[in-house]
């Protein structure tokens, strides 16, 4: 076990590896390390940010999703009580309608009754007449006595 | 061709002892007159080798890193990557962007160097002599000590390096004199002043030689012991198969044969965690040593 030049030796090469290690072999895979570690943590925190949208996402549907059935209940409200006012205003209507329908058929009731008493009253009187004229034969002329029988006429 | 050759070693001599000593002779190359200007070409080769396929590996993905989704090998090479930035950043308060490359390179390193250990041991020496014709070749360079007392001899000057900046070139010389005891006597200093140096050289020696002889001595204890389970085998076999063998010298060859197995693979298990644990034992030193380089006493 001696000493000799093979310490000189691996002295230069022990320097030149210690060297190249330095200058060209640690570098680059440190960079490639701590690139990688940020894009890990740029990743995780995109998803953080990611899942923190989404919540905030679902609460807003959450509450979109409420508004709109609030929204919903009251225009079903609102429906309801008009196709109430519609059908009561239907109804008032129909009332008002048949009301003015049978008015009208009354007025044209009495109309054609007052008409027929009338037409009968006529008849009456002509038939009056006429059997005063046969009774009366030519006691009475019709011509002269008109203003007397329409009189008469009128009284039936 | 017998039976019992099969057993004997593919390289290094017939007894044990011859064996033994063979495994553990380097393939020296002599610069000039030789004595220290001698070169461990085995060791200094295998460990520049080792050096550049596992550094180019790192370097190699890092040049097709991307921050996307990695590939298998990718994450691989990351986790790896922060696993030793983190032990960095938890050892070392500041600026990490040379400490952390260092300790890569020293990790990786000497993790490798050691895990060749699991390679058989016939393998790096039969190998070179069946192929090259060397004679010696010791496969494994963290088993000599001119590799890691030239690793730790770079920490130190490193820490040399670390405190200067910290504290100035003075700051560093003055610290040198003046800590670990203090005073504020004039007279005082002076006398401490020897001490002080004393302690300071010695606690920046035996910082080196300790992660030297750490790394070295686990090392080489371990390769003893696979080249004495490797004995084991042989002896085994050739009990087994040997000229004159008896039922009972036959039985006794068998039971050191699967000895030989057993402690073969306990030993390789238990080595998966020596290679890994002396790797990270002198990464993490030689952290906690410039940590403590720059801070002021």
């Amino acid at each position: 076990m001696t000493l000799n030049a093979t310490f000189i030796g691996q002295f230069i090469a022990f320097a030149i590896l210690i060297w190249f290690s330095y200058r060209f072999v640690w570098p680059p895979l440190v960079l490639a390390i701590e690139e990688r570690q940020k894009k890990i943590a740029d990743g995780l925190a995109a998803a953080d940010r990611a899942r923190k949208e989404l919540a905030d996402a679902d609460a807003r549907v959450a509450d979109e999703i409420r508004k709109a059935r609030v929204e919903a209940s009251a225009i079903a409200d609102r429906a309801q009580k008009q196709a109430v006012e519609i059908i009561e205003k239907a109804k008032q209507d129909a009332i008002a309608e048949a009301a003015r329908q049978r008015a009208a058929a009354e007025a044209e009731i009495e109309n054609l009754s007052f008409k027929a008493r009338e037409i009968l009253r006529q008849q009456v009187a002509e038939l009056a007449v006429k059997g005063a004229e046969k009774i009366l034969a030519r006691e009475i002329d019709a011509a002269r006595h008109r203003d007397l029988l329409d009189a008469l006429a009128k009284e039936i | 061709m017998s039976a019992a050759s099969l057993f004997l070693p593919l390289v290094g001599g017939d007894s044990p002892s011859e064996y033994v000593s063979h495994h553990l002779k380097h393939f020296a190359q002599p610069i000039g007159q030789g004595g220290f200007w001698t070169v461990h070409v085995d060791s200094l080769l295998v460990s520049v080798v080792i050096g550049i396929l596992g550094i180019g590996l790192f370097w190699w993905m890092g040049r097709k890193a991307t921050a996307g989704v990695p590939g298998k090998f990718q994450a691989f090479i990351e986790l790896a990557v922060e696993f030793i930035d983190g032990q960095v950043r938890d050892v070392f308060h500041g600026d990490r962007r040379f400490v952390a490359p260092l300790a890569l390179t020293i990790f990786v390193w000497i993790f490798l160097m050691n895990a060749l250990k699991l390679l058989p041991v016939d393998l790096g020496p039969g190998v070179a002599k069946g192929a090259f014709g060397l004679e010696y070749f010791r496969l494994v360079p963290t088993t000599d000590l001119n590799i890691t007392l030239a690793m730790s001899t770079t920490v130190l000057l490193l820490m040399f390096a670390f405190a200067i900046k910290a504290k100035g070139g003075f700051g560093f010389v003055a610290e040198l004199f003046t800590a670990p005891f203090h005073a504020h006597n004039p007279l005082v200093k002076v006398v401490l002043a020897p001490a002080n140096f004393g302690l300071n050289v010695i606690e920046y020696l035996s910082k080196p030689v300790s992660l030297a002889m750490r790394l070295f001595g686990n090392m080489y204890a371990g390769e003893l012991v696979f080249l004495l389970i490797a004995l084991l085998y042989m002896a085994g076999g050739q009990f087994l198969f040997g000229d004159g063998a008896t039922l009972g010298s036959q039985a006794g060859g068998l039971l050191a044969f699967l000895g030989g197995v057993l402690a073969g693979a306990g030993w390789s298990i238990f080595h998966i965690l020596v290679i890994s644990l002396q790797a990270f034992i002198f990464m993490i030193l030689t952290v906690v040593y410039l940590s403590m380089a720059t801070e002021a006493h």
